[in-house]
């Protein structure tokens, strides 16, 4: 029972999915396209145009595996409809009979996540949506909610695949219960196998990042990594005990080892005894992990525990404003000049009476990303060039806009040595936020629909 | 063992039977996001580091290596996996969409861990 993975975010490589239906044998392809904010992203198009709201990529990839897909019966599970998984579910059949399939392809449809439309009555009857991170109810932001989609589990996708599905199209299913739905509906895993669900969130887990599981952003030795420009992504092989291997296809590029699932396994983490899904906790200190062969490692021994009884709620809120710009300074003392930079350019802000929640100043090249603990031992003046990165927030555009115009004056009335404002004026943008929420499982009931292309 | 201030000068070898390392050297990382909060899992290269990782990099100690970088630092010990998961609040100025940084995510806060120096015996 073959699982393979083959998009580990919306923008990840085009060529993944058909490499991974074509390079060797698989039973599913699961792909993943929802970060906490592309739900947002796809409210603001749906509101544009009702047929859109979806991953379009998706729809993009399946027209170049769709023949495959069907003449070697490959199911496709993937979470790309967003918040208007029907209207996806009609690009792909429409894509299906421009490919001669129609008739031949059976999609499920997974909708039940998309809270918006009854946001009211839940805050009504007592569902305060509080913020997990803040407290804050949700009321204070009602006005300004964008999107608000509960995370399903796994269950509606073996719904969908034992009513037939060869297509399983899902809005906000979470990126686990993809890889989970395929498990448990092909050993017949039942809702309360506890360790067997942990298990097939673990392997979900691991697979749901894409190439990261397969030598892709992997530190360990990275440049012994072989072939990443052929990188195969990884796939899970898994057996009805809940023990697993992941592998790749034969012939690709990358590497499957115990340092480089480990990294997966960490990546994203909370406390690693409870790792929470809908369908059950993972305890993550209970993995066990061995290099059986080379690119090809076996996780065993996961333990779970019961679901809560809660499900998580992703709402996206409009927040505010911010812009970034960016000026060059080259040596010598190219740190110092972008310093001072930094400093005038914060008085003119000042002088101009301008009001922001946060001004954040880096200096790339040199203390952007590891702050003071970049320059130890280093001689700051050595630096060649520097990047000045200064960025703005506010409530209101309009101080915003205002920033935006006292960049370019650097480059004239400002420290020496300085270049690299090709860009223009840098574009203030609009802050969609993402607001964590849990709400009673009760109140969420996922459907399924499976129709024929 | 002395615990040796992060961000001061690079330590002499230290007397005795015991010598300072960096992380680098004996610990792989990989970093992540949730929310305003920056996961980092530190992995020790052979399984027997690992309890130097424990006994050295503690919560606290990984606090003061970030100091006004981040809020306060949990930690969660995976013995299976050699690994030790720090959760440092409050580093990423909002975190998501909301952040200024170019680091908004925090994927190379596991990089600025493994600057850090332990003492390893001879």
């Amino acid at each position: 029972m073959r699982v393979a993975a083959g998009q580990g975010f919306w923008g990840d490589w085009m060529e993944a999915p058909y490499r991974q239906v074509t390079g060797g044998p698989i039973d599913y392809l699961m792909m993943d396209y929802l970060a906490e904010v592309t739900m947002s992203i796809l409210q603001k198009q749906k509101s544009r145009d009702p047929a859109l709201g979806y991953a379009t990529d998706f729809i993009t990839q399946m027209e170049r595996i769709l023949p495959t897909v069907v003449k070697r019966g490959i199911k496709v599970v993937a979470n790309a409809g967003g918040v208007n998984p029907r209207a996806c579910a009609a690009a792909v059949a429409d894509v299906a009979r421009k490919l001669g399939l129609g008739g031949k392809l059976t999609i499920g449809v997974v909708t039940g996540d998309d809270l918006l439309g009854r946001l009211d009555g839940l805050v009504a009857r007592g569902h305060e949506l509080k913020n997990l991170d803040t407290g804050r109810p949700l009321r204070d932001v009602r006005d300004r909610v964008l999107s608000a989609n509960a995370y399903l589990g796994a269950a509606p996708v073996v719904d969908a695949l034992q009513r037939g599905a060869q297509v399983v199209i899902t809005g906000r299913v979470t990126d686990t219960g993809l890889t989970l739905g395929p498990l448990m509906h092909a050993f017949g895993w039942s809702g309360d196998a506890w360790d067997l669900i942990a298990a097939g969130t673990v392997a979900g887990h691991i697979i749901e990042c894409g190439a990261q599981a397969s030598g892709g952003n992997c530190l360990n030795d990275w440049d012994h990594i072989p072939d990443l420009s052929n990188v195969g992504y990884p796939i899970v092989e898994a057996q009805a005990d809940g023990t697993f291997e992941l592998i790749k296809h034969p012939r690709t590029g990358g590497r499957i080892d115990v340092p480089g699932v480990t990294e997966q396994l960490v990546y994203e983490m909370g406390d690693p005894r409870e790792y929470i899904t809908p369908d059950g906790i993972a305890d993550f200190t209970t993995i066990q992990l061995a290099q059986v062969a080379k690119d090809r490692v076996r996780v065993s021994g996961v333990r779970g525990k019961p679901a809560t009884d809660k499900l998580k709620v992703s709402i996206a809120y409009f927040y505010g404003y911010k812009a970034v710009g960016t000026l060059v300074y080259a040596w010598p003392d190219a740190l110092k000049k972008a310093q001072a930079a930094d400093r005038i350019l914060r008085q003119r802000l000042a002088d101009l009476g301008l009001k922001f929640e946060a001004i954040h100043t880096e200096f790339v090249g040199a203390t952007a990303t590891h702050g003071a603990l970049a320059l130890e031992g280093l001689d700051p003046n050595a630096i060649p060039e520097v990047q000045l990165r200064i960025g703005v927030r506010a409530a209101d555009q309009k101080p915003v806009d205002r920033f935006t115009r006292e960049i370019a004056p650097l480059i004239l009335n400002g420290p020496p040595s300085v270049t690299g404002f090709a860009g223009g004026r840098p574009k203030p943008e609009e802050i969609v936020a993402y607001w964590p929420a849990l709400i009673d499982r009760t109140a969420v009931q996922p459907a399924v629909e499976v129709i024929t292309a | 063992m002395k615990r040796r201030r992060s961000g001061g000068p690079t330590p002499k070898a230290a007397v005795g039977r015991s010598r300072t390392v960096k992380l680098v050297d004996i610990a792989h990382a990989r970093s992540g996001d949730k929310g305003d909060t920056a996961n980092i899992g530190l992995i020790a290269k052979r399984p027997e580091d690992y309890p130097l990782l424990v006994k050295q990099v503690t919560a606290t100690r990984v606090a003061r290596h970030f100091k006004g970088m981040v809020g306060s630092v949990e930690r969660f010990e995976l013995p299976n996996l050699n690994a030790l998961n720090f959760l440092l609040h409050g580093a990423l100025d909002g975190g998501g969409t909301i952040s200024l940084k170019t680091d908004a995510q925090g994927k190379v806060f596991s990089t600025a861990l493994l600057r850090m120096e332990i003492e390893v015996r001879r």
